[in-house]
C-alpha cells in the first residue's frame, strides 16, 4: 500500500525540474568526469600495446577532450549556461571515459578483441588521420549524390502530393500506387536502375529521389487531404480563389504533415545512399566501405562509418532546424 | 424572382425567398432543415436568427454565406442572386477558425491577400487591428491568444474586406458570460460606425434582445420560421430594463421555455 504522501510528491519534482539540464550538480562527478579521461589518456599511453598502431590522433583527441572539459569549467565560473551543462553532462563523460578504457585494453592493448574485425579506436583515427584525401572525396561525392537526390526526391515527392491531395481525380487514380511505392524499399529497384541509367550515378540519384519521393509524396497527400474544411470556407468566405486555397491555405496547413514526411525520407534516403554506393560507384562513403572490406581493412570501414555518423547527423539537424523554422507557429501548441 | 430590388444610395440587402433545404443525416435520414423560408434584411439593418438547435438558423446564414445551395428558391444580395461564396458576404464562424500558421496581424491581412490584395497595406491592417482591440497581439499566434481575442481578430478579419452583409454564426456562443458581453458591446460599436447589415444566429436570447432591430424567431422539424419581432426599444440599451426583460420573456414564450398562465398540474 501506498503512503498518503507516496510517489506524487517525487513525480511532481521531475517534472518541475524538467529543464534540458535536470542533473544535479555534483563536484564529485566533476572530479570523476576529468579522472576518467586522464587515465584514459595514461592508460593508453603507459600500458604496452600488442597490436601495430600510431597513437598519436588518438591521444590527441583525448587530449582535445580534457581541455574542452576544463575550458567549459572555467567559462561556468562566469556563466550559468556553462555550469548546468558542465554538471549535466559530466557523468555521462565519465562513463564515456570508462568505455574508452575497456575498448582500448580489449583491443590493442590485450587483444582480447582480435584484428582485423576490432580495431582500437587509436587504429580507426589513424586511418582518418593517414587516409584523409581519400576519405573527404568519398565525403564530397556522398554530399554530392544526396543533395542532388534529396532536392528532386523532395520538390517531386511534393508536386505529387499537392496534385494528389487537393484533385479528387487525381487522388483516386495515383494515390494507391504511391501508397504500394512507399512500402517497397527503395534498394529493392536496384536491378532495374542499373539498366535504366547509362552511368552509375545516375543510378545512385534515381534511387535516392525513389526513397525521398514516395514518403514525401504520401504524406504531402495526406496533409492537404486533411486540412480542416472549416479552413478553406473561412477562406471562401473572405474571397479567395482556388489558388489562394491551394497554396496559402491547404500548403500551411499541410506543412506538419510534410515534414513528417521529409524527415523519414532523409533517414531512408542515407540508408539508400550507402547500399547504392556499394554497387557499382567509383567513391562516396558507401563505395569506402566496400573497398576498405575488400582490404580486410575494418578500421578503414569503422572510419567511414564514424564520418557517417557525423555527416548524416549534421544533415538530420539541418532538417529539424528548418522544419522548427517553418512551424514555429505550432511552437506551444504540441507538447 | 424578381421583387428583390436594391434600395437606391445604399447596399446590403438580402432577399431570401421560398428557401427550401433538406439533407441526409448521419442515420441515412432525410432531415427538412428549411421549408419554404422567405427573409428580407434591409441595409445596415441588424436582425437576428433565434431558434432551438436544429432549427435551420445556421442552414440559413450558411446560405446566405454561398457555402451551401439550396434546393428550391433563391436569395439575393441587392438584387443578384447569391451563387456563392464572396467577400461581400462576410462570416464570422462559432470558433474562430483562424489560420493558426498566421499571425493575429496575418490572419487580418488574410482577408485583403483572399481577394487578391496583395499589396501589403500595414496602415490599414493596424487600423483594423486597433477597432477590435488587438494592439500588441499582432505577432502572437491563435493559439496563444484567448478564445475572445480569436473572435475579435476573426472579425477584424472579415471586416478589412468591407462586406456589404456581416454574418456571424454564433461567434460568442463558445465564451465566457463577461467576454461575451464585452464582445456584444463591440460588435455594436462597429455596427454603429459602419452601417454593415448584419444578421446574427445565436441562441441567446439576452444576446438577440440586446444587438437586434429584429428578431427572427425560428422552429425546427421542419425548419421555418415562426414569427419575426421588431425590437423597438430605444439604444443605448440595458439588460435590466423592464421592457428589455418584458421583451425577453415574450421570446423565451415563444419558443416554449416560458409559461405565463400556468396550467393546473393535475386533475381530480
Amino acid at each position: 500500500m501506498r503512503d498518503a504522501d507516496g510517489g506524487g510528491a517525487r513525480a511532481l519534482a521531475r517534472i518541475a525540474e524538467s529543464g534540458p539540464y535536470w542533473k544535479r550538480h555534483s563536484k564529485a562527478w566533476l572530479a570523476l568526469e576529468i579522472a576518467a579521461l586522464v587515465a584514459a589518456l595514461a592508460e593508453n599511453i603507459f600500458v604496452p600495446t600488442v597490436e601495430e598502431v600510431d597513437n598519436l590522433p588518438y591521444r590527441a583527441v583525448l587530449g582535445a577532450g580534457i581541455a574542452a572539459v576544463l575550458i567549459l569549467a572555467a567559462v561556468s565560473l562566469r556563466s550559468e549556461r556553462a555550469r548546468a551543462k558542465l554538471f549535466h553532462y559530466a557523468q555521462y563523460v565519465f562513463a564515456v571515459g570508462v568505455v574508452l578504457i575497456v575498448w582500448d585494453l580489449a583491443t590493442q592493448k590485450v587483444a582480447i578483441l582480435p584484428l582485423p574485425f576490432f580495431p582500437s579506436l587509436g587504429q580507426i583515427l589513424q586511418v582518418i588521420v593517414e587516409d584523409w584525401e581519400k576519405l573527404l572525396v568519398s565525403t564530397l561525392y556522398s554530399l554530392r549524390l544526396l543533395a542532388v537526390g534529396f532536392a528532386v526526391g523532395t520538390v517531386s515527392g511534393l508536386a505529387t502530393g499537392v496534385f494528389l491531395g487537393w484533385y479528387r481525380q487525381v487522388g483516386y487514380w495515383v494515390f494507391p500506387t504511391v501508397k504500394i511505392m512507399s512500402v517497397i524499399p527503395a534498394t529493392a529497384w536496384i536491378p532495374i536502375a542499373m539498366i535504366l541509367f547509362p552511368s552509375s550515378f545516375g543510378a545512385e540519384v534515381f534511387l535516392i529521389v525513389l526513397a525521398v519521393w514516395s514518403p514525401v509524396a504520401f504524406m504531402t497527400a495526406t496533409g492537404i487531404a486533411g486540412v480542416p474544411k472549416a479552413h478553406i470556407e473561412a477562406a471562401l468566405t473572405l474571397g479567395a480563389d482556388e489558388r489562394f486555397l491551394l497554396f496559402r491555405v491547404a500548403v500551411p496547413g499541410a506543412m506538419p504533415s510534410i515534414f513528417i514526411g521529409i524527415y523519414t525520407a532523409t533517414g531512408l534516403s542515407f540508408a539508400t545512399l550507402v547500399i547504392s554506393e556499394m554497387l557499382g560507384a567509383k567513391a562516396g562513403l558507401g563505395w569506402y566501405i566496400n573497398w576498405a572490406k575488400s582490404w580486410s581493412n575494418y578500421a578503414a570501414v569503422y572510419a567511414s562509418i564514424v564520418i557517417m555518423a557525423i555527416l548524416f547527423s549534421i544533415v538530420m539537424g539541418l532538417v529539424f532546424r528548418l522544419r522548427d523554422r517553418a512551424l514555429v507557429w505550432q511552437k506551444g501548441l504540441l507538447k | 424572382m424578381s421583387d428583390a430590388v436594391a434600395i437606391a444610395g445604399s447596399e446590403g440587402a438580402i432577399v431570401a425567398r421560398s428557401i427550401d433545404r433538406t439533407y441526409i443525416d448521419a442515420y441515412g435520414n432525410q432531415v427538412e432543415a428549411l421549408r419554404g423560408v422567405d427573409l428580407d434584411v434591409a441595409p445596415g439593418e441588424f436582425v437576428s436568427l433565434i431558434g432551438p438547435s436544429g432549427c435551420g438558423k445556421t442552414t440559413l446564414l450558411r446560405l446566405i454565406a454561398g457555402l451551401d445551395r439550396s434546393q428550391g428558391g433563391s436569395i439575393f444580395l441587392d438584387g443578384r442572386a447569391i451563387e456563392g461564396p464572396s467577400y461581400e458576404r462576410g462570416l464570422v464562424f462559432q470558433q474562430a477558425n483562424l489560420f493558426p500558421w498566421e499571425t493575429i496581424a496575418g490572419n487580418i491581412s488574410a482577408g485583403l491577400k483572399a481577394r487578391g490584395v496583395y499589396r501589403e497595406k500595414r496602415a490599414l491592417v493596424q487600423r483594423y487591428v486597433d477597432m477590435t482591440g488587438l494592439r500588441g497581439f499582432e505577432k502572437t499566434y491563435p493559439h496563444q491568444v484567448s478564445g475572445g481575442m480569436a473572435q475579435r481578430a476573426s472579425l477584424a478579419r472579415a471586416l478589412i474586406n468591407d462586406p456589404k452583409v456581416l454574418l456571424l454564426d454564433e461567434p460568442l456562443g463558445a465564451l465566457d458570460a463577461f467576454t461575451r458581453m464585452d464582445l456584444q458591446d463591440k460588435i455594436l460599436e462597429l455596427w454603429k460606425q459602419r452601417g454593415t447589415t448584419t444578421i446574427l444566429v445565436t441562441h441567446d436570447v439576452d444576446e438577440a434582445v440586446y444587438l437586434s432591430d429584429r428578431i427572427v424567431i425560428m422552429t425546427p422539424r421542419p425548419g421555418r420560421i415562426e414569427e419575426v419581432l421588431d425590437v423597438t426599444l430605444p439604444r443605448p440599451r440595458s439588460r435590466g430594463d423592464c421592457g428589455f426583460l418584458e421583451l425577453r420573456t415574450l421570446i423565451l414564450e415563444k419558443l416554449h421555455f416560458v409559461s405565463r398562465k400556468k396550467e393546473p398540474e393535475y386533475f381530480l
